[in-house]
């Protein structure tokens, strides 16, 4: 089933006279329960990608369409609300709320969609368990390794119970332990749930576990390759 | 909501030291407001209640020609029926006729112009408070003829003493100049210097015995308290004829307006506290604000809609001031329960505010309801402060917010 369709694609910054093209006539599907890396060198464009898929870019030309929706047309409320019920954010600097705990942070997303109190704490619970951090519930990011708090991230990802998760460099402020922890926790989810991930990366750790590789190069795809 | 206030309370003590100091300020202006405002009450009030006490009474009832030109020959009528009326009004709690002549005192040194007032020993103890403010000397002894009262001030400018004699010369009701010599038994000093220095007391009895005629020019009344004043003084219009019946804001126009002027003035003082607590909350949120861009466009990006960010910024403020006034409000509290019953000394620079008709010490006091105005301003103002940090936050945009490191 096709989560994720875009066609023709474009981001253009206009400064000025220069028009800058960071994402040119890009064609993509994706479907359910891929687990999928956009690679690249820095500029070319993945992040510019993968911000426009997840709405939170506007779309200069061409389209996006998640679970068969168009998302360009939404308004910037509905789009919030959009983001809030499809789909799961994992950023490079974790980004958790610093003043709740591991388990707030997870809960606070459901919250968002109005799912009472009892559900979530027992779904934030479990989310943590499954991430490795049934230890760590208490505990404020300032008190969890950058391992630990990507981990929280992808857990608070997961709660929302997404269509898929979209993740900027999960591992680029990681080091080696933490990276494979966290990636092999995302790959079992990928086997075991049938969650599609979306990454962009240039880390070679996250490319050896992507079951699809996508290269961009100056915005454009220049391969698509499945392994 | 409940989130969204835990947040917002923990966001608060993220910067304790900021917080600390906004809220001390929050503090400080609530205490300094209270303060400035029970002081400025507390002044007007002692001034208004020594200008009702020594002055001007409650209420006065005079000739009506008599209040145009102050014509010693202008007296007051029907003295019996006068007395018989007053006398079944209930809201008055004393009251004491008088005779006022304009004429000069003179020592053997000097002269000075003064209004002469005078009195029934007996009765006016219970309307003035003159027999109080008596430094030297003694309140009249009715056996004794041609006493005097007069005023520090003016004992000093005419260079006499207690037991000096000192002549006044006045002209009476038709015109023709008196002169009487009188010996002074008491000196008195009331807050108000320029008074002191322009009025003196003699006894009715020697006046009516030099001018021959036994009429008086003025009817002072005290009431059992100032709320009773206005009641009477319908009451006493409504049954008296052919009078003029002024309350003390007509005689003494300046109290009234001296009350009206410090409203304004203090309106516009928690008004410049207000504006600078406003300044100094907007100034933290937006800081806190652009520190944390990152983590709200962060909360939008996963799908916190602008209406809880706006709301989380909002209530951020609120918990600042929220925090802060209730401590401010209590401080002000103690301070003024302290100094209303020990007072402010202020005699260092006494001679200033005595030539304004004020005391050495001023005793601070303040309405209750102005805890809820202030409690109430305070939140206004913070509202208002609120709206401009929580507008620039949702104009974060979250891909922006998520790449600012």
């Amino acid at each position: 089933m096709e989560i994720i369709k875009t066609s023709q694609l474009s981001k253009i910054y206009k400064n000025n006279d220069l028009e800058v093209r960071a994402v040119q006539q890009v064609d993509l599907s994706i479907q359910e329960g891929e687990f999928t890396a956009i690679v690249g060198p820095s500029g070319s464009g993945k992040t510019t990608l993968l911000n426009m898929i997840g709405g939170l870019d506007s779309i200069s030309e061409g389209l996006v369409e998640i679970g068969g929706k168009d998302i360009s047309s939404l308004n910037e409320n509905d789009m919030i609300d959009f983001r809030l019920k499809n789909i799961g954010f994992v950023f490079q600097a974790y980004n958790l709320i610093p003043v709740l705990t591991a388990q707030e942070n997870v809960e606070f997303i459901m919250l968002l969609q109005g799912i009472p109190e009892k559900q979530r704490k027992k779904r934030s619970k479990e989310l943590l368990m499954e991430v490795g951090l049934a230890e760590k519930l208490n505990s404020r990011p300032n008190q969890l390794s950058g391992g630990q708090q990507q981990r929280v991230a992808v857990a608070r990802a997961l709660a929302s119970k997404p269509r898929f998760i979209l993740a900027d460099e999960p591992t680029a402020n990681l080091d080696s332990s933490s990276t494979s922890t966290l990636l092999d926790m995302m790959a079992k989810m990928n086997e075991n749930e049938n969650i599609t991930f979306l990454f962009s990366t240039h880390d070679q750790r996250v490319i050896d576990k992507a079951k699809r590789i996508i290269t961009i190069e100056d915005g454009k795809i220049i391969s698509d390759e499945s392994v | 909501m409940k989130t969204t206030i835990k947040i917002a309370w923990r966001n608060i003590w993220r910067t304790p030291l900021r917080s600390m100091i906004v809220i001390s300020s929050i503090v400080l202006g609530i205490w300094a407001g209270i303060f400035v405002v029970a002081f400025c009450y507390g002044l007007n009030k002692q001034r208004t209640q020594s200008s009702i006490q020594n002055y001007t009474s409650h209420i006065q009832i005079l000739h009506p020609e008599y209040d145009n030109d102050f014509e010693s020959k202008y007296v007051l009528e029907n003295i019996n029926s006068l007395t018989e009326s007053l006398e079944k009004e209930k809201g008055i709690h004393a009251y004491a006729f008088r005779s006022m002549m304009f004429g000069m005192v003179s020592s053997a040194v000097k002269s000075n112009g003064v209004q002469i007032i005078g009195i029934n020993a007996n009765q006016e103890k219970k309307v003035s408070n003159i027999i109080n403010k008596l430094t030297e000397g003694s309140y009249f002894d009715t056996k004794r003829k041609n006493s005097v009262l007069i005023g520090e001030s003016l004992a000093e400018k005419l260079n006499v003493s207690l037991k000096s004699k000192i002549v006044l010369t006045f002209q009476d009701h038709e015109n023709n100049i008196i002169t009487g010599a009188f010996r002074i038994c008491g000196i008195y000093k009331t807050q108000y210097s320029k008074y002191d220095e322009s009025h003196l007391f003699i006894q009715n009895i020697d006046l009516h015995r030099l001018i021959k005629n036994d009429g008086y020019h003025q009817v002072a009344i005290l009431c059992s308290s100032l709320s009773e004043v206005d009641q009477t003084q319908f009451s006493l219009k409504d049954k008296l004829d052919g009078y003029i019946i002024k309350d003390w804001k007509a005689i003494s126009p300046e109290l009234a307006y001296a009350d009206e002027v410090m409203e304004t003035w203090l309106f516009l003082i928690m008004i410049i506290i207000m504006l600078a607590l406003i300044f100094g909350i907007i100034n933290t949120m937006l800081m806190a604000v652009f520190e944390r861009r990152k983590e709200l466009g962060m909360l939008m990006a996963i799908g916190m809609n602008k209406s809880k960010v706006f709301s989380l910024i909002i209530i951020e403020t609120l918990f600042l001031s929220l925090v802060g006034a209730p401590m401010g409000m209590l401080l002000g509290f103690l301070t003024i329960s302290i100094t209303s019953k020990t007072g402010i000394d202020l005699s260092i620079v006494g001679d200033g505010l005595q030539s304004v008709g004020l005391s050495n010490h001023i005793y601070p006091v303040i309405a209750p309801k102005f805890y809820a105005f202030i409690g109430l301003m305070v939140f206004l103002f913070t509202l208002i402060a609120a709206i401009y940090p929580s507008k620039k936050a949702l104009k974060l945009k979250p891909t922006e917010a998520i790449r600012t490191i």
